[in-house]
């Protein structure tokens, strides 16, 4: 256990060592000069390039320069913003919760619509398996900024019942303003939970084991908790990391959409206009966000399936 | 007269839905007294288990069951939900094949034997420590620890003991064996039936023990039925059996079984075996059979008594077999 | 003249194998057919000029002349729709194709192989799992510049794990079938017994995951020029089509917008209906 722990942390050092190296290097591959983006294309005299070589340390070699980004972001100095003459910490962080309740948001949403409607599905085989089947197979397919323009045209310009736009402010504000963001972002996620949950509660629905708790005189409530949906987590667990790198990034196509000022708008901003090290720093943040969530899911699957190995599954 | 703990009588079961309607079982009767223990053997296919499964009403999907199974004079098949939870928890218990398949893989031991006895209301700690007993009487060391301990934990024959004291927690007058032995290693089996039979004779269970093995059957029945293509062909005490079996089949079955004690090789029984659906006119063995005559192509043989035995062949009386 | 009604049964044969009389995947065969046609005879089937501009339309909805409309340039809808479907069709096209190719080299390799080489590059594609595709393609866009070229690159990087991981899982099955060995004591080389016989067993479920993938990619694809990061106006593009309709919205034109989304969701629905089936028909003849 300790040892299995153990080479997985190496895992997740070795992997985050060579994405921020990856993130970090594409400035470098970037064609033209590196000190023009971080300035932002304004003509600027050779004492201004300077210095701005000079901070952003373009003058050593890349190693060096690599080292000294990596240490400041350990120390959570993540760099400065050439579009925002702002501390890209700063940025982030004013940012930050607005992302965080929108994925919330959405993340309950994605988990009680895609449960409810899996488990609906699987128990009430005919006209509502059928329903549902042909209803998330359309919201897998509807990504997530065509889902915002559906939304926005139904309950902002037609009934008015939600604002299209901005970010609100109180708890009521924000999350009336974030319904209809939360609800385009969870679509797609809440068909693809409600079809593992489906396909992995019939699987256990067709288990020996089953039948014979039927048998013994459980009630059918009781069977389908303790033994369908129960055996069925694994499978929706695995999906689940899946979901949370989705979500991650499609912030940033909802913010975009909805007008809000989030982190995933942020880093489609500083994309334009090649703000760099925003773009390294949320990037970063992604990826780390990605492969704590799978972590999670890994401490998390031994208490779900007690057995040694069994088969991980491989769901998009 | 008080009803038999198990009377079934006249069972048809077939499947109705689309293509895959066929019959399964025709004309299935049978009964076990309290106490009793009494084998029901066949092949593959024969319906032996729809049968006994039958007696918790588990039919498989689509099937429709006609005659009737009681339980203490009670119809199985006729009784409410609620009833039926009821009965399953407290009156008929039932061993499957292959414990492995039948138990939780991700519910701990304890979980199963008191899953029964919570559902019937019992108190946690009261269904902990009645589990910790049964596990105890089945043979299992240290049932304390084995209660936290998951199914992959256990050997095969172990999860067999676990499943024969999940049967026990709701004290049921009537168990029922679908092959609880098939799927063990052979030293198992031997230990297995005998925790089976002790404990049976201990609570004075009534017992159906289904299996193919008709040897097995005899050394812990009183009384064995032997089926072939969904229809009971012989009912008869297991020493008759032996001794003098009625049924062209089930002297097939004994011939086919090798024997350390007889230098005559086994001998098999020609042809294979059908199920209901594909069974011809008339006697369903008439096929196999080496003293088929016209006649027995032409009706379903009736089930006679013959010097106490129940045999459905048309020429029984005139057969002797050794 | 009897060549061909034969040449034709020879091309829909495989189509009609797919659709196996199930109406839906039927349904959605038609659907791509249709794409597929609208994309190549494009300025042959468009009613108007993608790009003309007729002032007198703007955001007229339904009309004769523009039957879904015309947007806040007034540019006809419809057009637009039918250009759009070659840069929405071409892009994922070019992106399956890469990381079919990509991803089966590796995933075979990794499999036949073994040892050193499957843990390099299942380490590989474990990583790149770890990169989100649009992730990959925004940091792209960022080194590259706003266009398409860099979205495709980074989609055909980021899907190729999914085919490599699956093609490496079928490989390794059927590496380990007595066939296989059977081949090697006679003497094939390696190379031979892949493209002879393992990867025959393998096409059906990595089409079935590239044609998933290809909705999948589209659907990226598409989100990129939403944001602005791919196909750039005034190119005719569903992606971008929406973010310009997204304006006219909430002056009460839904056309523009809703338009290309109902498309978007109706040729990703027919791509993974016809994915799902093949994979269905593989799933239900290994059984």
């Amino acid at each position: 256990m300790a040892g299995r722990l153990l080479r997985r942390a190496a895992g997740i050092v070795a992997t985050l060592l060579v994405t921020s190296l990856l993130v970090f290097g594409s400035v470098q591959l970037a064609p033209g000069d590196p000190a023009s983006f971080l300035l932002g294309g304004r003509s600027a005299s050779p004492s201004a390039v300077a210095a701005i070589k000079e901070q952003y340390h373009l003058n050593d070699p890349f190693p060096v320069q690599y080292a000294k980004w990596i240490g400041g972001v350990v120390t959570g100095d993540l760099g400065r913003s050439a579009q925002f003459r702002q501390d890209v910490a700063g940025l982030i962080a004013a940012r930050l919760p607005t992302t965080l309740w929108l994925i919330g948001y959405a993340g309950l949403l994605i988990l009680v619509g895609g449960l409810a409607l899996g488990a609906l599905a699987a128990l009430r085989r005919g006209v509502v398996d059928r329903t549902v089947l042909i209803g998330t197979g359309v919201a897998t397919a509807t990504p997530s900024f065509v889902a915002a323009i559906g939304l926005i045209s139904l309950f902002s310009v037609e009934l008015g019942w939600f604002p299209a736009f901005g970010n609100g402010s109180g708890l009521g504000g924000r999350i009336s303003h974030l319904t209809l963001p939360a609800a385009a972002l969870a679509l797609t996620f809440v068909g693809l939970l409600a079809r593992v949950t489906r396909t992995s509660m019939l699987e256990e629905l067709g288990r020996e084991h089953v039948e014979v708790a039927r048998s013994r005189g459980i009630p059918g409530s009781d069977v389908v908790r303790r033994h369908v949906l129960r055996n069925a987590l694994a499978p929706i667990t695995t999906v689940t990391g899946t979901i949370v790198a989705g979500l991650l990034v499609a912030t940033s196509i909802v913010e975009t959409a909805f007008g809000l000022s989030g982190v995933g708008q942020l880093l489609v901003s500083s994309v334009t206009v090649k703000d760099f090290p925003v773009v390294q720093a949320v990037s970063l943040l992604v990826v780390l966000a990605f492969v704590g969530a799978n972590l999670v899911v890994d401490l998390v699957q031994p208490l779900i399936d007690p057995r040694p190995s069994h088969p991980k599954g491989g769901v998009r | 007269m008080t009803p038999r703990l198990l009377e079934i009588e006249n069972l048809d079961v077939r499947l109705t839905a689309g293509r895959a309607a066929r019959p399964i079982l025709d004309g299935v009767s049978l009964h076990v007294g309290r106490g009793e223990a009494v084998g029901l053997v066949g092949e593959s296919g024969s319906g032996k288990s729809v049968t006994c499964r039958s007696v918790l009403r588990l039919l498989p999907e689509g099937a429709e069951a006609a005659g009737s199974v009681r339980v203490d004079g009670e119809d199985v098949l006729t009784m409410s939900a609620a009833r039926l939870r009821d009965l399953r928890r407290n009156d008929v218990s039932m061993i499957f094949q292959d414990p492995r398949a039948s138990i939780n893989p991700l519910r701990r031991i304890g979980d199963f034997v008191t899953e029964g006895m919570r559902a019937g209301g019992m108190s946690r700690d009261d269904a902990l420590r009645r589990a910790a007993e049964l596990l105890e009487s089945v043979g299992i060391r240290e049932p304390r620890a084995a209660l936290r301990r998951y199914p992959h934990e256990f050997s095969g024959g172990m999860l067999q003991r676990v499943m024969i004291a999940g049967a026990l927690a709701g004290e049921p007058r009537l168990l029922l064996a679908d092959e609880p032995t098939t799927a063990l290693d052979v030293t198992t089996q031997a230990e297995v039936i005998a925790i089976l039979t002790g404990l049976r004779g201990e609570r004075s269970m009534g017992l159906l023990f289904v299996t193919h093995d008709l040897e097995l059957a005899a050394a812990i029945c009183d009384r064995v039925y032997v089926m072939y293509a969904g229809r009971i062909v012989e009912a008869q005490t297991a020493g008759g059996l032996f001794d003098r079996p009625r049924h062209p089949y089930t002297s097939g079955l004994l011939a086919a079984t090798p024997r350390l004690e007889s230098d005559r090789p086994p001998r098999g029984v020609p042809g294979r075996p059908v199920s209901l659906a594909e069974a011809p006119a008339g006697c369903a063995f008439a096929a196999r059979c080496a003293h088929a005559r016209p006649a027995c192509t032409r009706d379903v043989p009736a089930r006679r008594e013959i010097d106490g035995a129940h045999v459905a062949c048309l020429r029984a009386e005139e057969l002797s077999h050794d | 003249m009897t060549a061909l009604p034969l040449h034709r049964r020879g091309f829909l044969a495989p189509l009609a194998r797919v659709a196996g009389g199930d109406k839906l995947v039927t349904a959605a065969l038609a659907v791509l057919t249709v794409l597929t046609v609208a994309a190549v005879l494009a300025p042959l089937i468009a009613p108007h000029d993608p790009d003309a501009v007729d002032l007198s339309a703007t955001l007229s909805g339904s009309t004769p002349d523009h039957l879904l409309g015309a947007d806040q340039s007034g540019r006809d809808v419809l057009s637009r729709l039918i250009f759009g479907a070659r840069t929405g069709l071409l892009g994922p096209l070019v992106v399956v194709l890469v990381s079919t190719v990509l991803g089966t080299l590796i995933g075979v390799s990794a499999a036949w192989h073994g040892g050193a080489v499957d843990a390099v590059l299942s380490r590989a594609m474990e990583l790149v799992f770890s990169f989100p595709a649009l992730l990959l393609a925004i940091i792209l866009v960022a080194v590259l510049g706003p266009g398409p070229t860099a979205p495709v690159i980074a989609m055909s990087v980021a899907y190729a794990p999914y085919v490599g991981r699956l093609a490496r899982s079928v490989a390794l099955r059927e590496k380990g079938r007595p066939y296989i060995q059977a081949y090697q004591v006679q003497g094939w080389s390696g190379w031979m017994i892949c493209v002879g016989h393992l990867l025959p067993n393998i096409a059906p479920l990595v089409l079935a995951q590239s044609a998933i993938n290809f909705g999948y990619a589209l659907m990226d694809l598409a989100a990129l020029s939403f944001l602005g990061l791919g196909v750039q106006p005034p190119a005719a593009d569903w992606g971008a089509m929406i973010n310009d309709g997204s304006q006219a919205l909430l002056q009460g034109a839904m056309l523009p917008a809703l338009a290309p989304g109902a498309a978007i969701v109706i040729t990703v629905v027919a791509f993974s209906t016809v994915g799902e089936s093949i994979a269905d028909r593989v799933a239900r003849r290994e059984r």
